[in-house]
């Protein structure tokens, strides 16, 4: 794992000079044992009953916008792009993974109630069909990727929500060129099985949390950092900018491509005029709100604004124009987000608390280098990326006491 | 230093806002458990909010209305209905977690959805339940084909296209053109089940043009239409483009007919007037309620309507009100017959029984059911005459 | 005679678009913001004009100037309060915050006038024309003129007027400008009233020819004007005209041929293909990269 090697140094470098630091299987191995905790927990709970149905559909929903906020947060907060056409690669996820499963079912042996009794085949089926709308929404996002990569901006912005509308015209009228049935028109694509649940989808919502994490700790996510900070400067050390906007873009659409296809299962309906701009826009606001390339700050906004419109329902009314004065407020006063780019590391707070809660930074004169790495893989620090969702799942646990 | 903890502190209020906001989301459903066995709680869902509020609030008035009747006279058995009115903003996913809270909250049967997509979306989810469940106006053909548990007031899709169809050609039309929003399930469905049917009768329809949802210029494709020359132009939209295409269509010289399906219900007659009399003169389309019907349930609904909200009601309106009719009308034989216990899963059974097997003296017509939740129900034809809208015809169901 | 008929459908249509296109760019040009709320201010104006005929029954000269006068005053409202705290912060938080003030008016309008669409009344009653077997419009006639016209009187403001040097001034260098003795916030807020001024008489054009007002009517006539602005180049005045009409023209054609559910793709597909060919658009001046 790429991901391991600067932390490893930094802590053996930091560790020589008396930071008493986790190694690295020690840090894995934690969070892991949270994300496991949070998922039994959650099963246990509404198995249970006392998270109710309502309540776990609205956490199923939390996640799917989670995995869409911090796909786009690769190409907005660490790219450094503002591409406006997200919701088109989670239509392409959700129409390709919806349909293939839907065809394959057939073929599989494996019926609507396998979903809900979890058979091996289901199981391997929904496997197949994330990974499915994945990879097809990352086609689209390569194709997209390679004319609008090369235009900066708002020119890339606008050429992204081009394709986007492109996308979405053709889910609506392609039926009547191809003479089948294949997305169902303006009515939309009905009868979807439901293949999501709590359990899958925040082991989903984990291992891509995960993989952005490790891909953006690696060289190639340092990379990505380096040609948002300043592409020219990139360019001239030698990082092959075209290579890697391309591959942090497709990367963002592949994500994107899962939670649709997580988002099909969930609805059961997909309906084409549902991915317009308007979606776009509103994952956009989630990585804006939260912090571009923060990704507890995805996390949390992504959760906050999934629960939002549920909790204001009783006011609906105004709900939308507050929720546009809160929008204009916060970039008003705090124009880079909530969290601007901090980020949390579960592994960190350990170490304070072995460190008797003194930082790297106190232990000078290490604390210059130490925190100068930790600021070149910035803006992702330690390997708690797989720790936020427990951390927000923690949040949600606590109020279903209520 | 400073920057550090200006930062861990809006993490802690982020995080106490989340906290704080979870908390609020699950108070908001823990005081509405318990109901009583005094009352009977229902639920009416729809757009309230969004881009397709108009529709929700007119069907939400509708039922709103019958309720409130239905608790003057007494209640059900005694008991007085309790409506629990959610929003889901036109929205799929918003609607399943309105379904879900309406599960929740101990409803024994819903009014909704109102537009097609998220009625879907609620019929999948409701068949788990075996919810009772009567649509106003979600006319797409798949609404009701998950399970038995789901009822529509209104006629379908298809069926108003061929409706029409068989109109046209017994008005005696050689050529017809279709201009219809491509973006839209309900002006798809209708379109596609007029061109087919028309075919079978013998009717030329002539380059049938869609147009994308959000279109405000139908000069081009009229101009093509009209270039047919066409005895008449079938536009099975919703009023406000029908209005539009209607004014255009003038505009560029064309005095012919024009044919539309119930979107049309509200052309004129409501707030606004989208077209002129004097372009609407001689224009036919099918719906099952207008105002100026003479029939006295009719006049007395309108006259109900007036007096509670100070408007004319529109067909919607009257859907959302036949709609709370045919549902309650069942809760009410279910109560009568008192063998299932309230709110059990005989109970909800015994409702769609009830629906399925009832008749419902609705202000849009008599409604009953032949084995599917599509209603057998007489549709009129309506015309326009010196700017009144008069019914041409009536034609029974089968 | 169809064709005759179809270019004037186009050259209306497309001079809407470049009506609105033109408050577009000017105010990019200034200050490289997609302003998203254009499209809503339009929005804003038709309901103006609604009001002052429908509601209050009032004459339709003062409901024209009212819907000017007030989409002028409210895209300098809309700078004075949420642009202009952010002239020094990232550009995307000001984009977002122009979409959040979109946002604001399409659903503060849904608040207040609901989601149902409202009648413009017709604001004169108009002859009929017949030249040469066509029978053009008047709507579309008067369309085309008023947007020749603005055009014309624009591009005389911001080349030969001081204003308009100033604007120019801001727009190059808008650090140099200010130490130049130019009143920058004033300048910008000069820019918002003339583009929004232009979306007022865009207003009421379309509402002449299209008859309705509705909340969300603004999304699809800005995001479209949007399109034809970037594609003549964004920041260029007879670019965004140039772009509108072929946006119109485009428009036109596909439904022409039959192929009218493809509309909102074609247009899209042929702001990427400009793109790709030419990044800056058709009359954008080339980007330069500074290190």
């Amino acid at each position: 794992m790429t991901a391991s090697k600067p932390t490893a140094t930094q802590a053996g470098a930091t560790a020589a000079r008396g930071y008493r630091s986790l190694s690295m299987p020690a840090r894995y191995l934690i969070n892991a044992a949270l994300v496991v905790a949070f998922l039994v927990v959650g099963e246990l709970m509404i198995g249970g009953g006392v998270v109710s149905r309502y309540q776990t559909g609205v956490i199923e929903q939390i996640g799917i916008y989670i995995i869409l906020a911090v796909s786009l947060n690769i190409a907005t907060g660490y790219l450094g792009q503002l591409p406006l056409g997200h919701a088109g690669f989670m239509s392409v996820g959700g129409y390709s993974c919806a349909i293939f499963i839907m065809r394959m079912m057939g073929v599989a042996g494996v019926t609507m109630r396998d979903f809900t009794s979890g058979s091996p085949a289901a199981m391997g089926l929904f496997v197949c069909g994330i990974v499915f709308g994945g990879v097809c929404a990352a086609v689209c996002g390569l194709v997209i990727g390679v004319p609008a990569l090369r235009l900066k901006g708002d020119y890339l912005a606008i050429i992204t929500l081009g394709f986007a509308e492109i996308i979405r015209v053709v889910m609506q009228n392609i039926d009547g060129v191809l003479g089948f049935t294949l997305t169902g028109g303006a009515k939309g694509l009905t009868g979807i099985p439901s293949y999501t649940n709590f359990l899958n989808t925040f082991i989903v919502v984990a291992i891509s949390l995960f993989l952005i994490h490790a891909m953006m700790k690696s060289r190639h996510g340092r990379a990505i950092l380096s040609i948002r900070d300043n592409e020219i400067a990139a360019e001239s050390c030698g990082v092959n900018a075209t290579y890697y906007k391309t591959l942090a873009f497709v990367a963002s659409a592949f994500f994107a491509g899962v939670a649709g296809g997580l988002y099909a299962g969930c609805i059961g309906v997909m309906a084409p005029a549902k991915f317009g701009f308007m979606k776009s826009i509103e994952i956009l606001v989630m990585v804006v709100l939260g912090g571009m390339g923060s990704m507890l700050g995805s996390v949390i906004s992504a959760t906050v604004l999934t629960i939002l419109p549920e909790a204001l329902r009783a006011v609906s009314d105004y709900r939308m124009v507050v929720y546009a004065v809160v929008l204009i407020l916060v970039m008003i006063f705090r124009p880079k987000g909530l969290l601007g780019d901090y980020d949390f590391s579960m592994s960190r707070v350990i170490e304070r608390i072995m460190n008797h809660g003194r930082r790297p930074e106190d232990f000078a004169p290490a604390a210059a280098s130490a925190s100068d790495a930790g600021d070149i893989t910035s803006p992702v620090e330690g390997p708690g990326a797989p720790a936020a969702p427990s951390d927000e799942g923690a949040g949600k646990e606590a109020s279903t006491h209520e | 230093m400073n920057t550090n903890i200006s930062r861990r502190n809006f993490v802690k209020s982020g995080a106490v806002a989340g906290i704080g906001l979870g908390l609020a989301a699950c108070g908001g459903n823990s005081g509405s458990g318990s109901s009583g066995s005094d009352t009977i709680k229902v639920g009416l869902m729809g757009p309230y909010t969004g881009d397709v509020a108009q529709y929700g609030l007119a069907c939400r008035y509708g039922a709103e209305l019958y309720v409130k009747q239905v608790n003057g006279n007494g209640g059900i058995n005694g008991k007085q209905i309790e409506l629990d009115t959610q929003d889901e903003k036109g929205d799929a996913t918003e609607a399943v977690n309105v379904y879900n809270k309406l599960v929740e909250d101990g409803v024994v049967g819903i009014i909704g959805d109102v537009t097609s997509t998220p009625t879907i979306a609620v019929a999948q989810a409701s068949v788990a339940d075996n919810m009772p469940c009567v649509t106003p106006s979600a006319t797409a053909a798949d609404v009701i084909s998950y399970s038995s548990n789901y009822f529509r007031a209104c006629i379908t899709d298809p069926y108003q296209g061929k409706l029409m169809a068989d109109f046209a050609a017994d008005q005696g039309y050689k050529t017809v053109g279709v201009i219809y929003n491509s973006g839209g399930d309900y002006e798809q469905g209708v379109a596609d089940a007029f061109i087919e049917e028309a075919g079978k009768k013998g009717v030329t329809v002539s380059a049938p043009q869609g147009y994308p949802a959000g279109a405000t210029d139908f000069n081009s494709q009229l101009t093509n239409i009209i270039a047919t020359n066409p005895d008449a132009i079938f536009s099975p939209n919703y009023y406000q483009d029908d209005g539009k295409i209607v004014t255009q269509a003038r505009k560029l010289g064309y005095a012919g007919v024009f044919m539309g399906a119930d979107g049309w219900s509200n052309i004129v007659g409501g707030d606004e007037e989208y077209a002129s009399a004097e372009d609407l003169e001689g224009c036919y389309y099918d719906c099952s309620f207008v105002s100026e019907n003479k029939d006295e349930k009719v006049q007395d609904f309108i006259k109900a309507y007036k007096d509670e909200y100070g408007d004319t009601p529109s067909n919607f309106c009257a859907l959302g009100y036949d709609a709370a009719m045919i549902l309650l009308n069942a809760i009410e034989a279910v109560e009568k017959d008192g063998t299932a216990a309230y709110g059990s899963d005989d109970y909800r059974q015994a409702i769609i029984d009830a629906i399925a097997s009832g008749t419902a003296e609705g202000v849009t017509g008599d409604i009953s059911y032949s084995g599917t939740g599509d209603p057998v129900k007489s549709t009129l034809i309506i015309t326009f005459k010196g700017g009144v809208q008069k019914v041409f015809k009536t034609i029974e169901g089968k | 005679m169809t064709i005759l008929t179809q270019v004037l459908n186009g050259l209306q249509l497309g001079s809407i678009y470049a009506l609105v296109a033109l408050g577009y760019t000017m105010v990019y040009g200034i200050i490289l913001l997609l302003n998203f709320a254009h499209g809503d201010i339009i929005m804003v104006g038709a309901y103006i004009s609604w009001i002052v005929m429908s509601q209050l029954g009032l004459n339709p000269v003062l409901a024209i100037v009212l819907s000017i006068v007030g989409c002028a005053g409210l895209g300098v409202l809309i700078d004075k309060v949420a642009y202009q705290p952010l002239r020094e912060a990232p550009r995307m938080s000001l984009l977002i915050t122009a979409i959040g003030v979109s946002y604001f008016l399409e659903n503060g309008a849904q608040l207040v006038f609901g989601a149902d669409a409202k009648v413009v009344p017709e604001y004169f009653s108009l002859p009929s024309l017949s030249v040469a077997g066509v029978s053009p419009s008047a709507n579309a006639i008067i369309t085309i003129v008023v947007t020749a016209v603005s055009t014309i009187v624009l591009t005389i403001l911001v080349q030969k007027t001081k204003l308009g040097k100033a604007m120019r001034a801001v727009s190059e260098d808008m650090g140099a400008a200010r130490l130049m003795g130019i009143n920058v916030n004033n300048t910008i807020s000069f820019t918002f009233a003339v583009g929004s001024a232009l979306a007022g008489i865009g207003a009421v054009l379309y509402s002449m020819a299209y008859t309705q007002a509705t909340p969300t009517m603004g999304i699809m006539l800005g995001t479209k004007a949007f399109v034809a602005a970037v594609l003549g180049g964004i920041g260029s005045i007879p670019g965004a005209v140039i772009g509108g009409l072929l946006v119109g023209f485009a428009e036109v054609f596909v439904s022409a041929i039959g192929l009218s559910v493809w509309q909102d793709a074609v247009v899209f597909l042929l702001l990427i293909i400009v793109l790709v060919v030419r990044p800056t658009g058709i009359l954008g001046r080339p980007m330069t990269e500074k290190v």
